[in-house]
Order: structure tokens, then sequence, then C-alpha cells
């Protein structure tokens, strides 16, 4: 074991983990935003609104991240209205390229949480608010809304940490994250397995700690659940 | 001056059709042999998982913590780069000096078959235990073999209860195939850049490819659910 080199590398390595989360973050709280969305009108009375909603799904469940961040990176440059608007800018940076495909991705998925947690939520007792003379935002701020927080809190960790998976391909459109920095690193020494050792190490130690927080989370919003 | 994009998607000259379709074939077929590989690991994992052993559950839970909790990436990466450096030191060392490498499909196979097989275990554990504990009491009394007790009356069940978990990890593992691109296999991602390359045509030629990775895990879905309704017949009441 060549301790000096796995610490030297673990130093370099660690410089990548700022980016690795901030890919993360913004785009779960983007795709937080936009699952919502996709939730209401996968849940809209309007037959057309639902459909929209199953095509976006499908869509976007059903294509590859790295053609979906592919098809932003080189692909959106040909689209001239695109080009012309206020998004360029940003477009043509990678790394906002791969926070939008990143959002659309996980809000795929996100959608998809919401929707079964919103639908786990008891019908008799939004039947007994509505009895109450609850109804609109007030039965869904007091009934709905937090039953189906606990119910969707632990499969949105889980798409917390595939998100934190993903941001990895971002290295492929040459971000230094945390994989973009090691495969540099083994491009410069061939040490392929010591380096891609520390590199895992890493996104374990990052997916341990979102799994506890979450369960933390979760043991504190369902008091009534623990054991 | 551009050529219409009708030619360059079709199947003329000019056009990249064949080539695309081919390669859709290579990346089904990549995917079919990492989701056996898949299942044999699952299966020896769930084993491994359930066994009364101590040691034998922590290199269970070991397999799938390291290959659920790090990137498919760097899976593909490490047997990348490791395995032809591996292969390499070998050749040397049998006195054949040079660089060697192993053919990506097999590094790509390898590990995408890895990262499968541990969300393979969890799904082959979690259906053995929903299976009915009497039953294998059943089996035993009347005085079944552990193997014939496994192929009669734990497997089928098994099986039939990770089906629809299964269909997810193999949406999964056919999406996840797009990374063989990277280490140069030239799968349907990488015969897309290839063309996009080629033309100037990125959009049109990722979203064919978007298209084709949509039309292989829809056909295989429905196949998939085909399959879950038969089984939910005979067993059904």
């Amino acid at each position: 074991m060549d301790w000096p080199f796995l610490f030297a590398t673990a130093k370099t390595l660690l410089t990548g983990v700022p980016l690795t989360l901030r890919l993360a973050a913004t785009s779960l709280c983007a795709g937080f935003v936009l699952a919502v969305g996709i939730a209401a009108l996968a849940g809209s009375r309007f037959a057309p609104a639902r459909w929209l909603a199953a095509l976006y799904v499908m869509l976007f469940q059903g294509t590859p991240l790295l053609v979906q961040i592919f098809i932003v990176y080189y692909g959106f440059g040909q689209i001239d209205f695109l080009r012309a608007s206020f998004a360029w800018p940003f477009l043509q940076q990678a790394y906002w390229c791969a926070v939008l495909a990143l959002s659309l991705n996980t809000s795929a998925y996100g959608a998809e949480i919401i929707r079964g947690a919103i639908a786990a939520v008891p019908a008799r007792e939004i039947e007994a608010a509505r009895a109450m003379g609850m109804s609109g935002l007030l039965l869904r701020r007091r009934i709905i809304w937090p039953q189906a927080l606990q119910y969707g809190l632990a499969n949105y960790g889980n798409e917390a940490i595939l998100l934190l998976k993903a941001t990895s391909l971002a290295s492929v459109i040459t971000l230094m994250d945390v994989t973009g920095l090691a495969y540099r690193l083994v491009s410069k020494t061939y040490r392929s397995e010591e380096i891609f050792t520390v590199a895992g190490l890493i996104y374990l130690a990052l997916t341990f700690v979102i799994a506890t927080g979450v369960h933390l989370l979760e043991r504190r919003l369902t008091p009534c659940r623990r054991v | 001056m551009s050529t219409p994009a009708f030619t360059l998607i079709g199947f003329g000259p000019e056009g990249w059709g064949k080539l695309l379709l081919l390669a859709a074939g290579l990346t089904l077929v990549a995917a079919v042999c990492s989701f056996a590989l898949g299942s044999l690991l699952g299966a020896a994992g769930a084993a491994l998982k359930l066994a009364s052993s101590r040691s034998l559950r922590g290199i269970g839970t070991f397999y799938t913590t390291v290959f659920r909790g790090i990137p498919e990436i760097l899976v593909v990466y490490l047997f990348y780069f490791g395995g032809s450096l591996a292969l390499t030191r070998l050749m040397h060392l049998a006195g054949f000096p040079g660089f060697f490498s192993l053919p990506s499909f097999i590094i790509g196979v390898v590990a995408i078959g890895l990262v499968s097989g541990a969300y393979q275990t969890e799904a082959y554990r979690s259906a053995y235990l929903r299976l009915e504990r009497g039953q294998i009491e059943a089996g035993k009394a009347c005085g079944m073999s552990r193997f014939v007790l496994l192929w009669r009356v734990i497997a089928p069940q098994t099986l039939r209860f990770a089906l629809p978990a299964l269909g997810n990890i193999w949406q999964s593992v056919l999406k996840e195939t797009a990374l063989l691109s990277i280490i140069g296999l030239v799968e349907l991602l990488r015969q897309s850049t290839i063309a996009s390359g080629a033309t100037r045509q990125p959009l049109l030629f990722y979203g064919v490819a978007a298209l084709l990775y949509l039309v292989m895990g829809q056909i295989t879905a429905l196949g998939i659910r085909t399959v879950e309704k038969r089984l939910a017949r005979c067993w059904g009441r």
C-alpha cells in the first residue's frame, strides 16, 4: 500500500466534492419543482394533461441519461431559437447543460414518487376532511401533503442517492467533479485501481451521509410510527 | 447544401440507418449478456445474504453496498483501465512485451453485470422472503431433498415474485449500456456520436438514438408485462 499516494489522491479528488454536491443539490431542487408540476398534471381531471405527464415520464425514464446529456450539450446548439434566447449564455456552459439534463431526468422519477405518495394517502381521511368542510388548499396543507411527505420521503431519498451517482456522468462533458478528476489523474499516472477505489470510497461516504440524513429526517417526521 | 434528415437516417448510400440499427442490436446483445451475468451474481448474492453464517452475509452485504453505492461509470472505468493493466502485467510476466487490452464488450458486460447483480441480489432476496415459510416446511415434510425443494418450490415462486423488480432492473441495464460508448464500444450511442460528428447533426442522431432506446425499452417492457400477467393467472384463484 502506497499510503502517501493514496492520501495525495484523496486530497485531489476531494476538491471535486463541492462540484459534485452542487450539481446534485441544484438538480434535486430544480427537479423537485418540475416533479411537483408533472405530478399535478398526472393527477389532473383533464385527460390530455395526464397524457402529457405520462409522455414526459416515459421519455425521460426510457432513454439513457447520457443520451439526454449529449442532446442538451451537443444538440441544443443546432436549435436557432435557443441560440437567440436568453438561455444561450447558460447553455454554452457544460455545468448548466449537466444541471438541465439531470433536473429533467430526476423530475420524471420524482413525479412518479410524488404521485405514488399522494395516492397512498387513505381516501377515507380525505372524505372525513371533506365532511368536516375542508377543501382546496386547506385540505391539502393539513391532510394530504403532510402524509404524502411521510410516505414519499424514503423514496425521494433513494432518488437523491441515484441523482448523486448520476452526477458522475457530467464528467463526460468535461466537468471536473470527483469522477472527472479521477479520470484525469488516471490518464496521468495510470494507477487506476488506487485512484478509482478512492473515488468510489468518496461516493460511498456521500451516499451514506445522504441515507443517514434522510433516515433521521424520516424519524423526525413520523413520530407516530416510531418503534 | 445540407442533406435532408430523412436521407441521413435512411438506408441509402448517404444514410446511417443500417449502422444505427446494427449498433442498436449490439446494445441489445450487451444488455442481455450483462443482465444474464447479473442474474447469476444476483442469485449467488441472495444466497450469501440469506446464509446462516455471519461472514457469508457480510460478504453479500459488502457486495451490494459497494456496487449500489458507487456510480456505474466508475465501475466501468475501473474495469477498463484496471483490466487492461492487469492483462498487460500478466503478459509481461509470460514474456510478451507491449500493451494488451481486453475487448471493451467483455469489460462492459462484466462491469454492468456486476452492478446489476447487486440490484438483482436485493430483488431475489426480498422475493424469497415473501415466500410462505409453511411451503418450505411442507416440502421438507414430504421428503424433498434440498435441490428438489429449490427447483420445485423456491425457484419458481421467487422468480415470479421478483419479476416486477427484475423488469425495472432490465430497463436500467439497457440504459446503462450507453456507458460502454465511453470505453470505445461502438454500440448505439457511440455510433450516433460518430454519425453526428461526420454530418454535424448531433440533435438528429442523438434524437434517433433516444428513440431507439425508447422503442427497445418499451417492447421488452411489454413482453415482461405479458409474462407477469400469464404467471399471475396460474397463481390466481
